[in-house]
């Protein structure tokens, strides 16, 4: 009896532990940022192209847009890049590979996906950018060097997650569309996608999460300069690059204006995440 | 009489197992009859089925032995569907034999891109045929009154004997010359069982039809022929009603009578 109560207690604690620090970390954000929601307001904040540091300092004129912007089109190159080599991965695995194919791919997946995103970072800093402009020009740090990068980094958790989906495919299904005489590739367009479809929008939802809150590998490869990108090719910086690089010598409205950059970071992946579960955990009517 | 079907020393084996599944099986199915196929769990009737239309090669490394015949219409041309190696001649293979599975399959579509999509993989694309092609299926399964005014809904949001009749006019509107049936009837209640079997019993008229199926009283009202397996074998093939009256073997006599199985 006694035992039944301290196991509910303690899995109520934990359960509550979560919320608790999830509405802990709004409240930080948000009680740091209010100085710099104070001076620029919002939508002022998010078309500012300008992050200049007063002359004392402590004061200045900081704007989101570069870095919003550079966040969202890295994360778009990395989506564009991903999602046809992640489903090309996903449909292999589960209607095209011969069984002693299937386990050392999908264990080559997994383990891409367990690589530590600074090792992405310095490889691409190293090898990929410099590749990468060669071909296309400009410089090799640059949005389309993080872009491609992220998208080689979220391709095995995307191609993981969509596996999962399409295995979910009954197969009683799958050998219905055949015995109507459907061809392989009818049967994965007609049947397999669609049925999977939901949880494949949400792995590309969580990927798109995972890819707009990179730091590591980012702030080594897309340049971390504060300059509008004209071109794919050349750099420029997304919100977490921008937070990790002036954290530590910031004045206080920067540092508050940084705040409020990552303030709006978390409300971005925050809406990602939730509409991925919504598509997650709806029912297919 | 004319023949549907005939195997002929027909043995199976499915990968990674060394006894075969199915041993030197010989059976003929005769054309616009309906023959059914009886044993315990495990005997190797669904087996039996599957290789009819050889759904048994979406996956690999089955192999099979002897000769499965698939005679023309007249039943007199036949070819050894255990030659086939190109996907062509599988699908070919499979338009004219169609499959009706234990639970209803409606793919994720509406009621008519269901019956229509076999119809588009044959090559059909005329709107009106298939409109026309649709409507005829669905009145052949008994299923057009109660889905007429719907024919653009999702087909998951059919009952389940609804969705086994809509899967029977989707296979019925390629007009195949057979139709396999693996325990339709399995998932569904009564009333849904009697007007399956009811249906069955009118598709003769136009096909030939293989069922396989756990439940005995169905086999004896709804079959012409009926054949007892037991451990891959085919133990007795003959006319329903000496089957179920008069058995020859001492097992079928045991497994009709229910005292194993």
């Amino acid at each position: 009896m006694l035992f039944n109560r301290f196991f509910r207690g303690l899995s109520h604690t934990s359960a509550w532990l979560v919320l608790t620090i999830l509405f802990a970390i709004i409240i930080v954000l948000f009680h740091y940022s209010k100085s710099a929601i104070g001076d620029f307001g919002f939508f002022h904040f998010i078309t500012n192209s300008k992050w200049i540091v007063g002359n004392d300092g402590n004061g200045g004129n900081f704007g989101g847009l570069i870095p919003i912007l550079g966040t969202f089109l890295s994360s778009l190159i990395a989506m564009v890049f991903a999602i046809p080599i992640a489903m090309g991965i996903a449909i292999f695995l589960t209607e095209i590979a011969p069984e002693f194919l299937k386990a050392p791919v999908g264990i080559a997946v997994e383990l891409l996906a367990a690589i530590p995103s600074i090792i992405y970072g310095m490889w691409g800093l190293f090898y990929f950018g410099p590749l990468l402009q060669s071909w296309f020009g400009g410089q090799s740090n640059s949005l389309l060097t993080a872009g491609v990068v992220l998208g080689i980094m979220v391709i095995p958790f995307m191609a993981a997650l969509s596996r999962d989906a399409m295995n979910t495919t009954p197969s009683v299904l799958v050998e219905s569309a055949y015995s109507m005489g459907a061809t392989r590739y009818e049967v994965i367009k007609d049947i397999v996608f669609p049925f999977a479809k939901k949880g494949i929008i949400g792995s590309v939802i969580l990927s798109l999460g995972r890819a707009l809150g990179e730091t590591m590998a980012v702030a080594f490869l897309i340049g971390g300069v504060f300059r509008f990108p004209d071109s794919l090719t050349s750099a420029t910086i997304s919100i977490p690059v921008l937070i990790a690089n002036n954290f530590g010598e910031a004045g206080n409205l920067q540092l508050s204006a940084m705040f409020y950059m990552a303030l709006i970071l978390f409300i971005i992946s925050f809406f990602t995440i939730t509409i991925a579960k919504f598509y997650f955990l709806r029912k297919t009517d | 009489m004319k023949l549907a079907i005939q195997t002929k020393d027909f043995s199976f084996t499915y990968p990674k197992t060394k006894e075969a599944t199915l041993k030197g099986i010989n059976i003929p199915i005769y054309a616009n009859k309906v023959t059914a196929l009886i044993g315990p769990s495990g005997c190797g009737k669904s087996t039996l089925l599957r290789s009819c239309n050889r759904i048994h090669d979406v996956y690999p490394g089955n192999s099979y032995d002897g000769e499965i015949l698939l005679y023309d219409n007249n039943g007199e041309k036949a070819e050894n569907i255990l030659q086939y190696k190109k996907e062509n001649d599988l699908i070919n293979l499979r338009q004219r034999i169609g499959m009706i599975f234990q639970k209803p399959t409606p793919f994720p579509m509406s009621i008519k891109d269901n019956i229509t999509y076999g119809l588009k993989l044959s090559g059909i694309k005329n709107k009106t045929e298939l409109l026309d092609r649709t409507e005829i299926a669905l009145k052949g399964a008994a299923l057009w009154e109660e889905v007429k005014d719907r024919l653009n809904n999702s087909a998951m949001g059919l009952s389940g004997g609804q969705q086994q009749r809509l899967c029977i006019a989707r296979a019925v509107a390629l007009k195949p010359q057979v139709l396999l049936f693996d325990e339709p009837t399995s998932a569904l209640d009564p009333i849904s069982t009697a007007s399956i079997e009811a249906l069955i019993s009118e598709l003769k008229n136009e096909l030939t039809v293989l069922i396989v199926t756990h439940n005995m009283q169905q086999a004896s009202r709804i079959s012409d022929y009926t054949g007892f397996m037991y451990l891959g074998d085919l133990v007795e093939y003959d006319v329903t009603e000496t089957i179920f009256l008069n058995p020859k073997e001492k097992k079928t006599e045991d497994y009709i009578t229910g005292r194993f199985g």
